[in-house]
């Protein structure tokens, strides 16, 4: 036994607080980040996922207290992403406490800031988010470019080469959003996500798509992913992580089960 | 009330660690410090830190760290985390290769890429996630710092270098990865570990309790 398949639930922040309803009936203050943080690592979560959705720049500070206070009473991996754009936000989503940061649009429009926060901070705290849409026709060869702003606009950019060169600027992880499934509950991407996890040698969370456990197996089994990522099943109390660790582990992927 | 230092030499978040022994040890002062005097006053010290190796023994001579983290390592309990382990070898290969601190003999590799399973499936590097940690030397087996702790529980990891010690009775716990690696030193009143327990939930936590409970023998 070696390396256990990770399950990943991810958090929009909005001014420091979760949006997109979480919905624990348990849970006091839903909106609280720190309180939803403490239940995933209460049902096994292996990492979580903080996304920092603030549109105002006056907002912007608003993500450091939550990191902090997260870092400070949940001990499993935090990766926060959102409005990441050089390297002096990384460091200072580092010092508050995150473990890892994810940075998506500026590595489009500057990917030498990759290269520099992986030289500053080492490319196991750097993570690049992909977002990648199918842009062949139906019958043609599959390709998939990158597209930005939440998939509105295109860059031109295939999306297996750009995670090759993002791995070799120094990424130590490519979180891998589908935004022709994202929202939409019918699974993954499966054949983009194994194109990009066969392509590069550094791992690949698969993201986009999740409406059942199945999903979460097919993405590792057929998607060849390090990792699956998933909001909503989790969030609505659908699914905990404990029973999508269980349907996983029945599929025979090696999974983190919490002891007795 | 023990002075428990963690030895801040610059790279990388000290807040997880330094928060983490905190939540295991509220009676306790914990110092984040680069200050020589202090750490050597300590009753027990904690080096951690991330990034890359000469980065790390640069960072340390320049605070002028080298002598005093040699010294404490020698004479009270002792936790090194991740590259806070790495420094503690006689060398490593990152950057070229650079001097460490010589505590344990041995060298720090990269993982070979691509990095094959015996099953010649691939595997990812960095080695990112929860692996099992398997007891190794039998006379580590029972290291009070593996108190409450399952044989083969799953730490988290995440690294591109390993440690590759010469002294076999050095190897507290190793795991799998392409093939067995060694993941934890003991030696004296140092332990070290290349996986992160201030990330490792529970198992983590309890690691952290042990090492403040620690009296600095095997």
């Amino acid at each position: 036994m070696g390396l256990a398949k990770r399950i990943i639930p991810c958090l929009d922040v909005d001014g420091g607080r979760v949006v997109k309803g979480v919905n624990f009936i348990d849970i006091r203050d839903a909106g609280d980040p720190v309180s939803v943080a403490r239940r995933y690592n209460e049902e096994g979560a292996d990492e979580i996922t903080f996304l920092d959705i603030t549109a105002s720049s006056d907002n912007r500070d608003t993500i450091f207290p939550v990191v902090e206070q997260v870092a400070s009473e949940v001990f499993i991996p935090l990766t926060v992403g959102g409005g990441v754009r050089e390297v002096a936000d990384v460091r200072r989503l580092l010092n508050a406490g995150a473990d890892k940061v994810s940075i998506n649009t500026a590595a489009v429009s500057n990917p030498d800031v990759v290269r520099e926060a992986s030289d500053k901070v080492g490319s196991q705290c750097i993570v690049v988010a992909i977002d990648a849409k199918t842009v062949s026709a139906g019958g043609d060869p599959l390709r998939w470019e990158i597209f930005t702003h939440g998939g509105r606009k295109s860059t031109g950019l295939d999306a297996v080469e750009w995670a090759k060169r993002m791995a070799e600027y120094g990424a130590g992880e490519i979180l891998l959003t589908s935004m022709d499934r994202d929202g939409t509950k019918i699974g993954f991407n499966l054949p983009l996500t194994r194109a990009i996890s066969d392509a590069v040698d550094i791992p690949v969370i698969a993201s986009g798509g999740v409406g059942n456990l199945q999903h979460l197996a097919d993405g590792v089994i057929e998607g060849g992913a390090d990792a699956v990522l998933a909001a909503s099943i989790f969030h609505f109390g659908e699914y905990s992580i404990g029973e999508a660790k269980q349907h996983m582990a029945s599929q025979g992927i090696e999974v983190r089960l919490n002891r007795p | 009330m023990q002075r428990i230092a963690v030895i801040d030499y610059g790279m990388g978040n000290l807040r997880s660690v330094s928060k983490a022994v905190e939540f295991v040890a509220p009676g306790d002062e914990v110092l984040v410090t680069s200050d020589a005097t202090l750490i050597n006053e300590a009753d027990r010290v904690i080096c951690p830190g991330q990034g890359a190796a000469s980065d790390c023994m640069q960072a340390l001579y320049e605070h002028g760290l080298i002598e005093v983290t040699k010294a404490v390592a020698n004479t009270r309990p002792f936790f090194g985390i991740c590259m806070g382990l790495q420094v503690l070898l006689t060398r490593s290969d990152e950057n070229g290769g650079v001097d460490c601190l010589g505590v344990f003999s041995g060298s720090v590799q990269r993982f070979a890429t691509p990095l094959l399973e015996k099953s010649q499936a691939r595997l990812k590097v960095p080695h990112m996630g929860w692996s099992e940690v398997t007891r190794y030397e039998a006379a580590q087996s029972a290291h009070p710092m593996w108190d409450g702790i399952d044989d083969g529980e799953r730490f988290y990891f995440a690294h591109s270098y390993y440690c590759v010690p010469t002294d076999p009775m050095h190897v507290a716990a190793t795991t799998q990865y392409g093939q067995s690696i060694a993941v934890a030193l003991a030696k004296d009143s140092v332990f070290a570990c290349q996986f992160h327990p201030e990330k490792s939930a529970n198992a983590g936590l309890q690691l952290l309790t042990n090492f403040v409970r620690w009296n600095g023998t095997a």
